[in-house]
């Protein structure tokens, strides 16, 4: 059970320093909150428009904030050392990984899904729409989180960082924006969003087996 | 003694690689430019006007192949970064890298053409329909795969970190592409399908067929001289670069 | 046992090494020697598993060793030029957190005391950040009175240090190797370490390779 107690150190560890340094998880919370909130302000205020475009905006913005959290995730563990002593524990690098990752989406990701049926509201999306919100990003956010790592992981020390990961991961991340807001879409307009968010689950299934080896090859590979 | 022949094999591969790729460019150019001439005169010429859509219908058959191209370049790309990334061969990663900007190419042509045939047909330069939407994700994944490459200064970092992009971009492929035909059918947008319009007559499969393999031809070509240019760039220290009868002409 | 096999490496454009061979026995040190740039740093993380070299290979117990993968890494404690130290946490929280992602947890008490075996009493309930370097680097070092693993592989472990903590270190190392421990470790500092083993690997521009 080592494996399983180096994955829940690693647990431990990210959250305790996302606590300790609280700016990077409210950046990112309040980055998804202005995003959301400008678009009625480059729109308009027509609330039969605002109810239309809400899951997509909600979704682009939750994806944007994902992004924006995503660089620091192995950048201060390759400037500090730690994260050649994770490649040298004798765990398997992929859980730790999965571990980082695990962290990464509860101190950015869960308290942007919190949020999400908050801003709903400013577009007047029914409950039960708010309630599908809630569980698309519930189960497409981890996704985000996994795939974004892969990206995370290949840009480590690159110069400007951060906008190439948005580069490299977006276009991958664009089957759980398709899915995630049309689960919402798809319970606006009556058709039921059963479909999409099995489709999501299927997802992130296949994100959790995936992501986390690719991410151990690209940590190798960049920390060289 | 094998792990000699092995070192010696993987150093020494690209050198014999470099001479082996300036034999076959003249050749593949000249295929290139004999079946994409006959292909463009058979498209234009040869091929009956469509009783449907007209002349305009004419640019599929450039449409076509380069969508087609742009597919098959990516998973080729990314076979070559599989193997490199397995057999540690310098020469697979630099296939991979020599093949990336021919596809972004063909992607873009198809966008292109794909547009220029929406204008009159449609009377929109873009529809957002699935397969032009699936192009435009995948110009964006080559262009993410250059973007990576070009950063990273290290050759053998930006080989390998460009190889796990690749095979995780191939494995995403067709589950963009599936998404993106269910986002397409749920909203059900205008429907682009190039090929459905009308059934395809046997001389313009051929002709189309032709033009396939001449841009086939084009990439081998293109994509085989620019990765004498990467040998070039990378192995400019060694001797054997040094003593290249074109390195003496100064 | 550790065996290094035609080992070459190529940074950038530059061959470092190349067919570079040599044997270490349990109870041996060997001292890496060569100026700035000549690989060192290199050469350890090549040994480590962090870089694939482009030739050549590393075998424990006549193992290779990047097929061993954690196997491996369990025998072996790194530390290099970075100390991989959180700067947020402080020392127990590091040296604890280490030591149970190397699979051998300790309490609090027991982390306590050996940071006050590393001459950091006092500080132990710091955050990293407001030590200072050398402190830090004790910190990172406290984790070698813990290791179990057989083989110790150290980056420059002196940089940073003052006389006393230079003193104690060097003993530690020379402890290991008594106890049929292997250490392969650079310094620039004239070190005397008598005891065991001690074989010393030039690297240069003229590296034949040969210990």
């Amino acid at each position: 059970m080592a494996m399983f107690d180096a994955f829940r150190a690693i647990v431990l560890r990210d959250l305790v320093l996302a606590m300790r340094r609280k700016t990077d998880v409210f950046s990112t919370l309040f980055f998804f909150v202005i995003v959301v909130s400008l678009f009625p302000l480059g729109i308009g205020p027509e609330m039969n428009t605002l109810r239309l475009i809400a899951p997509g905006v909600v979704w682009v913005a939750a994806l944007l904030a994902s992004m924006l959290a995503l660089e620091r995730l192995f950048a201060t563990d390759h400037e500090d050392g730690t994260l050649e002593q994770m490649i040298l524990a004798p765990q398997p690098l992929f859980v730790l990984v999965l571990g980082k990752v695990a962290a990464h989406w509860l101190a950015t990701g869960l308290p942007l899904v919190a949020m999400a049926p908050l801003l709903g509201l400013q577009y007047d999306l029914s409950v039960p729409a708010l309630e599908i919100l809630l569980y698309s990003l519930l189960l497409g956010t981890p996704a985000l989180s996994l795939i974004g790592a892969i990206g995370a992981a290949l840009t480590i020390g690159l110069r400007g960082g951060g906008v190439l990961i948005s580069l490299l991961v977006l276009p991958l991340c664009i089957p759980i924006l398709i899915f995630g807001a049309g689960a919402v879409e798809a319970n606006v307009s009556g058709l039921g969003e059963q479909g999409h968010l099995f489709m999501l689950a299927a997802l992130l299934v296949l994100a959790l087996l995936l992501a986390p080896l690719a991410t151990a090859a690209a940590l190798r590979v960049s920390a060289e | 003694m094998s792990a000699r022949s092995i070192s010696w094999f993987r150093f020494s591969s690209p050198a014999t690689f470099y001479h082996l790729a300036g034999k076959m460019v003249p050749w593949f150019s000249a295929i290139a430019v004999i079946l994409i001439g006959v292909g463009l005169y058979m498209s234009l010429f040869v091929a009956p006007t469509d009783y449907k859509q007209g002349e305009g219908y004419r640019i599929i058959f450039v449409h076509v192949p380069a969508a087609w191209m742009s597919m098959f370049i990516y998973v080729v790309m990314a076979l070559w970064s599989g193997i490199g990334l397995v057999f540690n061969t310098r020469l697979s990663a630099m296939m991979a890298q020599a093949l990336a900007p021919t596809g972004a190419m063909f992607t873009f042509l198809a966008l292109w053409t794909g547009a220029l045939w929406g204008k009159p047909m449609w009377g929109t330069w873009w529809v957002w329909d699935a397969r032009l939407t699936s192009e435009l994700i995948l110009l964006f994944l080559y262009i993410g795969f250059i973007a990576l490459q070009g950063a990273i200064d290290d050759n053998r970092r930006a080989d390998r970190a460009g190889a796990i992009l690749a095979l995780v971009g191939v494995v995403n492929v067709p589950i963009i592409y599936y998404s993106v035909t269910w986002w397409n059918t749920l909203h059900q947008g205008a429907s682009v399908s190039i090929s459905k319009g009308s059934s395809m007559g046997e001389v313009m499969l051929i002709t189309m067929l032709i033009m396939t393999f001449g841009f086939w031809a084009y990439a081998i070509a293109v994509s085989l001289s620019r990765v004498r240019s990467i040998i070039l760039e990378r192995d400019r220290e060694t001797t054997w670069v040094s003593e290249l009868p074109e390195m003496q002409v100064q | 046992m550790l065996d290094v096999v035609e080992l070459e490496c190529v940074r950038g454009d530059r061959r470092l090494f190349t067919g570079l061979s040599f044997t270490l026995q349990l109870g041996e040190l060997l001292h890496l020697h060569g100026h700035n740039g000549s690989g060192k740093t290199t050469l350890m993380r090549t040994i480590c598993g962090l870089i694939r070299p482009s030739g050549g290979e590393v075998l424990w117990n006549g193992e290779s060793c990047r097929k061993l993968g954690e196997e491996f890494t369990a025998e072996l404690t790194y530390i290099g030029h970075r100390n991989g130290i959180k700067e947020d946490l402080n020392g127990i929280e590091n040296l604890r957190l280490h030591c149970r992602l190397a699979g051998a947890p300790i309490t609090r008490e027991h982390a306590w005391e050996v940071l006050e075996r590393v001459g950091l009493r006092g500080h132990e309930d710091l955050p990293a950040r407001v030590l200072s370097q050398g402190q830090k680097r004790r910190v990172t070092l406290a984790r070698l009175l813990l290791s179990e693993a057989p083989l110790w592989i150290l980056d420059e472990p002196f940089t940073a240090l003052d006389m006393a903590a230079v003193e104690f270190l060097q003993s530690i190392i020379a402890q290991h190797v008594e106890r049929g421990g292997m250490v392969i470790l650079t310094t620039h500092q004239q070190v005397s370490l008598t005891r065991g083993q001690v074989r010393q690997l030039r690297l240069g521009w003229k590296a034949d390779g040969n210990v």
